[in-house]
């Protein structure tokens, strides 16, 4: 049933995306930035999902730590990947449109570095659990780095606002906002298929992880006997 | 077992004294004091730090150029790469030091809370590494030709050396018994610094430059308090889950 579930949501998410595809390739390029800046449809909902992803790895490591369910850390896990995917996939369209609008890949802009090092974090995250191999250990230490890289992306969030930057001001739910109404629903929709996407990888993935554990668990019952 | 006979004496001294002074505070001395008279009996983590900051201050005469005006903007950032890569090796001997005779069993199980111990790793390794820094920071003026006026530079450097104590004693606790552990300690600390370090080196560069930190760069010292208060509350909070599990 499960399965059916997941099917039916990745089919919907890839029948969305398609739909928006075509929608976005309808609009007529930007006045100033030409056919470029439609990459803010991916560019954007890609950063967004990396948002909610690190929010549900946040919330997952909290609740390991309290429950102490390995459930949890096999959520923070899936969602921690996914997270990571999505801000590689933020990070590579912002540089595209960053070659083709600055003329430069990258820029040390505070909200670029920022990405970048919320990356490396999460990077970081799953290359200490590669390095532990105790279960319990494993968790309880990944779930206490996930808190400690959380707390770095509200300085991601808010630097734009913070600091003095040369990336481009926010143009939705901003009072200086300029993006037309029907661009915005794409946008939202495209959005809402990376985001169903995204559940679905991270559901995939937690079935892996679910089946890694059951591994281990006859692995060691088998060195008992 | 002397880290754990230290510690032993001192809850029993900490029992007695603790009319006076709270016994936190006490505690969190005494391992304090346990962690520099290791270090001071050894000094393997000092010297080797300090070697290595003179090493890099040197390397960096055949990199830049640092006689050039342009390139004495960098300066913060230099002298702040070579603090991050020294404090490294204290840091990552902070819990290690406890590995041999399993001290770190021993020090767990003492009647002091995680709290209390990592405050006092920390403040120990504080100090340690702030040497470094104020033996570093004239050899640095020295051979670069470059000063800062010194009040304002201690602010720096007390605000920007806690924040690479404060994350380097969590995660030196985290990846003490790990794979690989000398080379995951930067590699995790490092980027949860660049805020941290981007201040410190903005506001070392505005000092070698001759403005005051608390003009037009004030912004970035209280990215710097922000950060020191925001990860020592973490830690506070989450260090008896790493030490205790």
């Amino acid at each position: 049933m499960r399965d059916k579930i997941l099917y039916g949501m990745g089919v919907v998410a890839i029948l969305l995306l398609a739909r928006d595809v075509y929608k976005i390739a309808s609009f007529p390029p930007e006045a100033a930035q030409g056919a470029i800046f439609k990459i803010i449809f991916f560019h954007v909902p890609a950063a967004w999902t990396a948002m909610v992803a690190a929010g549900t790895a946040l919330v997952s490591s909290i609740l390991f730590l309290m429950k102490k369910d390995f459930k949890y850390d096999a959520i923070a896990v899936a969602a921690t990947e996914v997270g990571l995917a999505f801000l590689a996939i933020n990070l590579v369209t912002g540089s595209i449109w960053g070659h083709v609008i600055w003329g430069i890949w990258w820029t040390w802009d505070v909200r670029l570095t920022s990405a970048l090092v919320c990356w490396l974090l999460y990077a970081g995250y799953l290359m200490l659990r590669h390095a532990i191999e105790e279960p319990t250990q494993r968790a309880t230490f990944a779930a206490v780095f996930s808190i400690f890289a959380f707390l770095d992306v509200p300085i991601v969030y808010f630097s734009i606002r913070l600091f003095r930057t040369q990336h481009p001001g926010p143009v939705f739910l901003s009072s200086n906002g300029s993006f037309p109404p029907d661009w915005t629903m794409v946008l939202l929709w495209n959005w809402i298929a990376l985001l169903m996407l995204g559940i679905v990888i991270m559901l995939v993935r937690l079935g892996h992880e679910e089946t890694q554990r059951e591994i281990d668990y006859v692995r060691r019952m088998a060195h008992a006997l | 077992m002397t880290a754990a006979n230290d510690v032993s004496a001192g809850v029993r001294k900490g029992a007695t004294a603790g009319r006076r002074r709270s016994s936190f505070t006490r505690l969190v001395f005494v391992i304090m004091a346990k962690d520099l008279r290791a270090e001071l009996r050894t000094k393997e983590a000092v010297n080797a730090s300090l070697a290595f900051a003179v090493v890099i201050l040197v390397l960096f005469n055949f990199a830049f150029d640092l006689d050039d005006p342009s390139t004495r903007m960098i300066v913060g950032g230099l002298l702040w790469l070579v603090f991050a890569f020294a404090g490294t090796l204290v840091l990552n001997r902070s819990f290690a030091r406890e590995l041999p005779n399993d001290c770190l069993d021993a020090l767990v199980a003492a009647p002091v809370s995680g709290a209390c111990l990592f405050l006092g790793k920390a403040l120990a390794s504080y100090v340690l590494v702030m040497a470094v820094e104020l033996v570093s920071l004239p050899v640095f003026g020295i051979l670069y030709n470059v000063w800062f006026p010194f009040g304002q530079m201690v602010v720096v450097l007390a605000l920007g050396t806690w924040a690479l104590t404060v994350i380097g004693t969590v995660f030196s606790a985290l990846t003490v018994n790990i794979r690989l552990r000398e080379v995951m300690l930067p590699m995790l600390t490092y980027p949860m610094l660049v805020p941290a370090l981007m201040g410190a080196m903005v506001l070392t560069a505005q000092l070698a430059a001759g403005t005051s930190i608390w003009g037009d760069s004030v912004t970035w010292l209280k990215v710097l308090t922000g950060f020191d208060v925001l990860y020592t509350a973490a830690a506070l909070t989450l260090v008896e889950t790493v030490l205790v599990g």
